[in-house]
């Protein structure tokens, strides 16, 4: 979209596709870093006022500059390698989740024809990415060359894989009712799914628990609480934090975020319908509204919800968290793909002869 | 454009495949490997098979290689010792090289001779079912290969039985056993008694 425009201001197609590219990236990547900062202050916010505490109020009106200040303070921080550890690793480890993190965000639609790269396998995409962001913390663990750092990659690994597991055959269900992988195209499929009314996938018998489950397997999936067990202070100090200071602390803590924020686009985008209003009835002048407002509201009340979350839940023990992922999780979204792909065949492919 | 990108891509794999056996430490080896398996996907991009590029990615980035990694991590390996082995088993490690390049000049010229027919290695040629890949890779698996699709399948099935066969070991002395239910079903009142001991008397449990 941005490439055409320069094209039309008289630009060689080459380099307006290159330069068109990297403004799209710099359009996602600098407004996200801004929102995982705000995002972060949100968060605190949240899990202030349900504990009856006031939270950060202190820098800027309402605290609402206390990211920028924690930054600012991280960024002045001195960087500790510790001797024993694996140099390279140690410092590739935070970088890679980093980018993961923004990798991620190439495939997703904030708006009708918004996005930036519109590929056909977005969801395949988006599972590979996600399933990449386990060695950041792998790597980190194993490099800081410490115990504790250690034992929280190992937890990482083996949670995320788990959990992958589940959340694939969950996308595998979305991809059957929507006949596609594309990210946009999925959104449009959702389109008066229920009863002509209700825009969101949501709204149906057989995939409202595989939206139940995807919530709780993006938990597990991005690490927070009740899942967090990489990071149980009580267990593992900082888990594979420990070891890391200055800004490659900031940037475990940034692709967090980054990754929280993408998990809860993504049950905006599998689930609720985008940027589509909730629901298709045009006496509400909701569709006037741009798509992209739309879009944000779904995306920030999920991460309400993670918040809330965080406040309200104990941790997991991790043989809880293993049980849950393989032997609850597993045969309930297996079960669904079968359920679901014989409801379709019956339904939508006329199998009933 | 492309052409650049292949070369990136080529010369990256190359490079870290060649890491992979060159590297010292195993753990370097495994993020080389992984390095590899990317640079690959990103050449079955370049050439149009998006699908394939993304399970790569998926399959054995984010499963197989996580699983050697973890591996690798938990072995203690002792480098000193794995080399004091090196020489000693030297011999049958050039033998094995040696048979696997004779039989790579040997496949390789029987092509040539073209006494094999090995079938089009032209993508135009296959026939294009579905507009996108997924959708032609779909209708082929499903219709001219089923066969052969499903016996992967059993394979796969039958290897997977296998290993929890060759792991699982009856217990010999019954441990305390887990009963998930009864832990969740646990209320507060079931495990805590208050009590309201008098002054001096302590209390009887």
């Amino acid at each position: 979209m941005i490439s055409e425009t320069l094209m039309g201001w008289g630009m060689m197609e080459s380099w307006a596709q290159v330069l068109g590219s990297i403004i799209g990236i710099l359009l996602i990547a600098l407004p996200l870093m801004l929102a995982v900062a705000m995002i972060i202050y949100v968060d605190r916010k949240v899990w202030a006022a349900i504990n009856l505490r006031r939270g950060p109020n202190v820098v800027g009106p309402f605290g609402l500059l206390q990211s920028f200040a924690d930054g600012l303070k991280v960024f002045l921080q001195e960087t500790i390698i510790p001797s024993a550890s694996n140099k390279g690793i140690f410092i590739l480890a935070p970088i890679i989740t980093f980018t993961v993190a923004l990798l991620a965000w190439a495939v997703i639609p904030f708006d009708a024809e918004w996005v930036l790269s519109d590929i056909n396998v977005g969801l395949l995409y988006i599972l590979a990415i996600s399933s990449l962001s386990v060695y950041g913390v792998t790597m980190a663990g194993w490099a800081s060359n410490s115990k504790y750092p250690f034992f929280s990659a190992m937890r990482a690994a083996a949670q995320m894989i788990s959990y992958e597991v589940s959340i694939g055959f969950i996308l595998v269900c979305v991809v059957l009712y929507a006949g596609t992988f594309n990210l946009s195209d999925i959104v449009m499929a959702q389109e008066g799914h229920g009863f002509g009314i209700v825009n969101g996938y949501w709204f149906n018998l057989l995939l409202f628990p595989m939206w139940v489950v995807f919530f709780i397997s993006s938990l597990a999936e991005t690490q927070r609480v009740p899942f967090d067990l990489t990071e149980a202070e009580s267990e593992l100090v900082a888990g594979y934090q420990t070891e890391y200071s200055s800004m490659a602390f900031a940037l475990f803590w940034l692709g967090e975020y980054a990754n929280i924020l993408l998990m809860c686009a993504l049950n905006t985008l599998l689930f609720f319908g985008g940027w589509l209003p909730p629901l298709n009835v045009d006496w509400i002048p909701w569709f006037d509204i741009p798509g992209i407002v739309w879009f944000l509201l779904k995306t920030f009340f999920f991460f309400f919800m993670f918040s809330w979350v965080m406040a309200t839940v104990p941790r997991y023990r991790y043989d809880q968290l293993m049980r849950l992922g393989w032997k609850v999780f597993l045969p309930m979204s297996l079960l669904a793909v079968v359920a679901i792909s014989g409801w379709l065949m019956f339904t939508r492919y006329g199998g009933a002869a | 454009m492309t052409v650049f990108a292949f070369y990136l891509f080529a010369v990256l794999m190359l490079g870290s495949a060649v890491l992979v056996i060159t590297a010292r430490n195993p753990v370097h080896s495994v993020l080389w490997l992984i390095l590899a398996f990317f640079n690959a996907a990103g050449l079955m991009v370049l050439v149009g098979a998006e699908f394939l590029a993304m399970l790569l990615v998926v399959v054995y980035v984010g499963a197989v290689a996580v699983l050697f990694l973890f591996v690798v991590m938990m072995l203690n390996i002792d480098f000193a010792e794995m080399r004091a082995g090196f020489m000693k088993n030297a011999p049958l490690g050039v033998a094995i090289a040696i048979i696997l390049l004779a039989e790579l000049v040997l496949g390789i010229g029987a092509y040539k001779a073209g006494n094999l027919s090995l079938g089009t290695a032209d993508g135009n040629a296959a026939p294009l079912v579905g507009e996108s890949n997924i959708e032609s890779i779909g209708e082929l698996l499903y219709s001219d290969y089923l066969f052969l699709f499903e016996t992967a399948g059993i394979i796969l099935l039958v290897a997977l039985i296998g290993a929890i066969v060759l792991t699982h070991r009856e217990q010999r002395a019954p441990r305390g056993h887990q009963d998930i239910s009864k832990q969740v079903s646990r209320r507060p009142q079931d495990a805590t008694e208050l009590k309201q001991p008098g002054i001096g008397q302590g209390v009887e449990l």
